[in-house]
Order: structure tokens, then sequence, then C-alpha cells
């Protein structure tokens, strides 16, 4: 599996309101090399932050994060070709008229020829069970499906390592079910991001975010028991 | 959505003026608010017919939240999306048809409007784009803009003088004013949601 | 919304290449525009109808089109005759209809996409100028796609509104439904960069 090593990595935004800086995520150290990776928090913690760190979406003001040694905010476009990401909402990610367009859009870099790019899309489509939505609007698709759809794109290019934001929150508990078993059926290292305790219970090694601070990093049961005790606490 | 703070802008070593994947996704959304925003709720007004729809508050804000770069090619997408077909324009109209009609004036002069608008809260607000009565004032003469593209068009396709024309145009400033307002008022309150949306390179 | 005016067909206007009809219509609307007299506005307007024939445009949906046109015609006609004379007011009249009727009839025998693609090709030679016909393509995409999304989006933001009965007020929903389309074209900007296209 990839290292992600984060060295110190330490977010800050300048803050309208205080007059001058506000730590989204506290100087965290880390090394990742598990398939894969949980991580819970409340609201605001700083969880997508961390997850926006890997592929360079966001760059540490201070510190560094490398992904194979590759430093992201340095070599961003190598490390993206490596690291997948997914949000929560994947109406914002679909940026395409129709599925198969869609992912013939990420296919864009590596497969050169128009004719062979439709087909490989066609291919990821059925990988997905959405052969039959090829030439469908994005529109028209349910929620599961578009989220499928948002994986599909990404997984088209083959990453090694496959970050997503919460990509169950605004699903039903059939299509959770169903994105819960893609994802955990990937050989890829997969960094999740989620509020599904069941789902991230899975995990091998599960990270709870807190006031921008990792403030459980261990084995998943442990880390969930410690995350509902935090939230139970006045 | 709001949990994270936006992304920070690419690699540093990537600093040219070339507009980044952000800014193609804004171009994107606001030809498409335009869009949408002349297709709800166009209501045909008399005089000389000029539909009364939302289209002119999307463009002052285009120009006011995008500026000149990115809002003048919002506009470049919206002409294009409309001469291949979608019925995009005033009143669900598609086609080439409008930019030679009677109206075709106003819409000619959207691109100037847009960027007059933009270069003016860009460059002249800066800081004080938040401040909805100076929005107000850049706003004021986009449609300005607007009227007279519309006045000169009025008067090359109908044969008649300017005074005419502008005759013609007179019962629609008033709701422009209105419009413009809207548009500063809803301008002012997204540069405080995003303060960096034009301290973008673009 | 994305459904346009365009009917599938085989006659000599569908087969022409949309650049060569683009610059037609261009030429023939500064002629309409430009000649006067009546008489030879009927004569624009008869070329006008031949071409719709050609390119076998039916009445029922061509006169839905032309329905508003018509309409602005109709009163634009009324005014000039007040203000000036019959002559000038059926001039009008018959300018109006050949301009949208020729516009009409490239809508409906050129298919949406490939409009879009001559433009991309059109831009290729802007290409030093830092335009890149790739990056143009995919905004017009994105763009095409968002129509639905942003249609919905007002929609909700407008029943939201009014759900807090702030109904009445424009501002109440037009600055949330303004802020989601930026917040959502961020979201799209980061997934762009996330999927690698944006460098």
């Amino acid at each position: 599996m990839p290292e992600l090593r984060f060295e110190a990595a330490e977010v800050r935004v300048e803050s309208p309101d205080l007059d001058g800086e506000r730590t989204i995520l506290g100087a965290t150290t880390l090394t990742l090399t598990e398939q894969r990776i949980g991580i819970i928090g409340s609201n605001g913690s700083g969880k997508s932050t961390l997850a926006r760190m890997i592929n360079g979406l966001i760059t540490p003001t201070s510190g560094r994060v490398n992904v194979d040694g590759l430093d992201v905010a340095r070599r961003g476009a190598e490390v993206r070709r490596r690291v997948g990401f997914t949000f929560t909402d994947p109406a914002a990610q679909l940026v395409m008229p129709t599925c198969v367009e869609d992912v013939e859009l990420s296919l864009r870099r590596t497969v050169k020829d128009r004719v062979r790019r439709k087909q490989v899309a066609l291919e990821t489509l059925a990988r997905f069970g959405l052969a039959e939505r090829a030439e469908v609007s994005v529109h028209a698709l349910s929620g599961g499906q578009r989220q499928l759809l948002a994986l599909a794109g990404v997984l088209a290019t083959e990453p090694d390592v496959l970050v997503t934001d919460e990509p169950t929150t605004l699903l039903d508990l059939r299509n959770t079910r169903m994105v819960g078993e893609l994802l955990f059926s990937l050989p890829q290292q997969l960094v999740l991001v989620t509020h599904d305790l069941d789902l991230v219970r899975r995990c091998d090694r599960v990270l709870v975010v807190e006031d921008g601070q990792v403030c459980y990093d261990g084995e998943a049961d442990a880390a969930v028991e410690h995350y509902v005790r935090t939230v139970s606490e006045p | 959505m709001t949990e994270s703070p936006t992304s920070t802008d690419e690699t540093p070593t990537t600093r040219s003026p070339r507009l980044d994947a952000t800014d193609l996704a804004l171009v994107a959304a606001f030809a498409a608010l335009i869009a949408v925003c002349s297709y709800l709720a166009a209501i045909p007004m008399g005089g000389a017919g000029v539909p009364l729809t939302l289209q002119g508050f999307a463009l002052l804000l285009t120009g006011a939240l995008l500026g000149p770069l990115r809002g003048t090619a919002a506009v470049a997408l919206y002409f294009v999306l409309g001469i291949a077909g979608l019925p995009v324009f005033a009143g669900h109209a598609a086609g080439p048809g409008v930019f030679v009609g009677v109206t075709a004036g106003y819409l000619w002069s959207f691109p100037l409007m847009v960027l007059a608008v933009g270069l003016l809260v860009k460059y002249v607000l800066r800081g004080r784009r938040t401040n909805p009565v100076l929005v107000f004032a850049a706003c004021v003469v986009g449609v300005v803009i607007n009227h007279v593209g519309g006045i000169i068009g009025m008067a090359v396709v109908l044969h008649v003088g300017l005074l005419e024309a502008a005759a013609f145009d007179a019962p629609y400033w008033i709701g422009d004013f209105i419009k413009a307002a809207v548009a500063a008022v809803v301008a002012s309150q997204v540069h405080r949601a995003f303060p960096k949306l034009l301290a973008r390179r673009a | 919304m994305t459904v346009g005016l365009y009917r599938a067909g085989d006659t000599v206007l569908h087969r022409l290449p949309v650049g060569v009809k683009l610059f037609g219509l261009a030429v023939l609307s500064v002629a309409i525009v430009a000649v006067r007299g009546p008489l030879l506005a009927a004569g624009f307007l008869a070329l006008a109808v031949a071409l719709a024939l050609i390119g076998r445009l039916d009445l029922p949906s061509t006169a839905r089109a032309l329905r508003a046109v018509l309409v602005i015609a109709f009163v634009v006609a009324l005014l000039q005759w007040w203000l000036f004379t019959f002559d000038r007011a059926v001039e009008s009249l018959l300018d109006l209809v050949s301009l949208a009727l020729l516009a009409l009839t490239l809508t409906v025998t050129t298919p949406t996409t490939e409009t879009l693609d001559a433009v991309v090709r059109w831009i290729r030679p802007l290409q030093r100028f830092g335009l890149d016909p790739e990056r143009v393509a995919l905004t017009i995409a994105m763009a095409i796609q968002a129509l639905p999304g942003t249609l919905a989006l007002a929609q909700e933001t407008r029943d939201a509104a009014r759900a807090r009965g702030l109904g009445r007020s424009p501002r109440a929903y037009l600055t949330p439904f303004v802020i989601r389309v930026v917040a959502r074209a961020h979201e799209t900007g980061d997934a762009l960069k996330a999927r690698g296209l944006g460098d």
C-alpha cells in the first residue's frame, strides 16, 4: 500500500471576524500505510480538511504531506493522478451531461484514442452496474446511482488511493450498503471519511478528529467507542 | 458543505493568468445562471415587447461577482448555448434569431455591460464590494450601457431615430433599476460569504 | 430544458456546414435591415419562406416558435404606422418576420452538438492566445450539465423561502440561490482538480 505521510502538517485560514488566523487543523504527524483507513469526527472537526490534504486540494500552511514521497504541495498534479477523491454530493462533481461522457472525461488523460476511451468508459460503467444508464442524463439517476457514477468516474483511471468524503451521507440504507460493499471490495488503499459507524468498523485503522486535532488513532472498535464517549460527555 | 475551507489556489509554481478548474466551473455555473434567470418567469411586456425576466439581474450579478474576464467569458458561453439552439434566451427563445430581432441591441450590449460592471467592482470598489450602495452604482453603469445598446439596436432594425427608439425603451428603466438594486444587495452578500471570489488571479 | 428546437432531417440545409449557415444568416440579416422599402422586404420574406420550405419546417411548430416574435412585430408595426407611414409599418413587419424565420430555419436544421463542436473547432487557431479548445469544450459541457441542476436549485431555494414564510421577498431566495450556485461551482472546481483535470 502507498505511504501517506503527514509531517507536522497544519492548516490555518485568515478569519475575517477574528482579525487573524483560525486553525482548521493543528499540526498533525501521521504515517498511514494500512489498506482501509477510516476518519470520523463531528461536523467542522477538520476531518474533511485532513482528507483533502491527501491529494493537495488543501495544502498545509506549514509542515508537509507526502504520498509515497511525493510532496502534495509541490507535485500536486502527479499526486492527484495517483489519489482519487470523491465528494459527499455527487451532483457537484459530475460535470458532463451523460454518464458515459462523465467517465470519458476522467479518462481523457490516460486514454488518448477516442473510440477506445468510450469503450473503456462503457466497461467501467458495466463494472459499477450502470451499463444501461450510459447515455442517460446524470440528472435522471437516483442518488445511489449518482454516487456510484462519481466513484466510477474516479476509479476509471485506476488510482492507487481512493479518498472518499462522506460517500453515504446522502444515501438511503439500501444504497449505503451497496456503496459500502463496493468500497470494501476495492483492491486500492481506501481513506474513508464518514459518519457511518457501522461502515467505519470495517476499517483497519481509524482516526478520530475533534477540534482540529487527531484525538484518537487506532483499531476501529476502540476508536468508535472513544468517539461515542466524547460525543456523550457534556 | 461549509465545513471545509475552500481549497487553496493551485500550487505556487503555476502562477499564470490562466483560468483554473474552479474558474472554469464558475464561468459554466454563471452561464447556466443567466440561462435559468432568462428562462424563469418570462413575462412578455407591451411597448416594444421586451420580455421582463431576471436576465438583467443575472447579468449584473455575473459582472459584480466574477469580475471582467470570467464574467465576459460567462456571457460568451451563454451566447454559444443560445446560438446552438438551447432555449436559454428570454421567453424561451433559442437560436441566433434574438441577435437580429428588435431587441438585438440589448443582447449585443451584454458583454460590454458585464465587462463594465466587472471592471468597476473589481478595480474601483475592491474591498468596498460588500457595500450594496456602491455595488448598485456600478450596476447602474451596466444598466445604462444595456439601454444605450438596446436603443441603438431598435433605431437600426426599425429605421427610426434615436429619440423615438429611446421612447420605446423608456418604460423599462424603472424595472431595470429595481433589478440593479436587487443584484447589488445579493452581490454584496455573496461577496461577504465568499471573500476570495474576486481575489482569485483571473 | 436541454431539448432544443432541432428536427432531424436530410435536406440540403441539414447537410450544409453550420459555419456556412451562420455566415449566410448574418449576411441576409444585414441585407434585410439595410435594404429599404416594402417591396424588397416582401422579396426577402419570400426568400425566407422558401428556405424554410427547403428545410422542411412544419407549420404548427414554426407558428409556435414564432408566436412571440409575431406579437412583437405587430405591435411594432402598429407603432410605426401611428408614428410614420403605412409603408414603414409594412416594411418593419415583413423584416422582423423574415429575420425570425431565417434564424429559426437555421436552428431547426442544425443539431446543438454540431454547433458546439464547430465552436470548439473555430477556437483552435486562438490557442496561441491561451484559449485551450479542450478546456472550452469542457466548460461548455459543464454549463449544459448545470442547466437542469441550476433550475432545480432555484426552485428548491424558492420553496425553502416560502416554507419559512418569506416567499414574497425575492431577496430571501435570490441570495441563498446564488450562494449555492457559487458554492457548487467551487465544489465542482475541487472535483475537477481532484480528478486531475484542472492542472
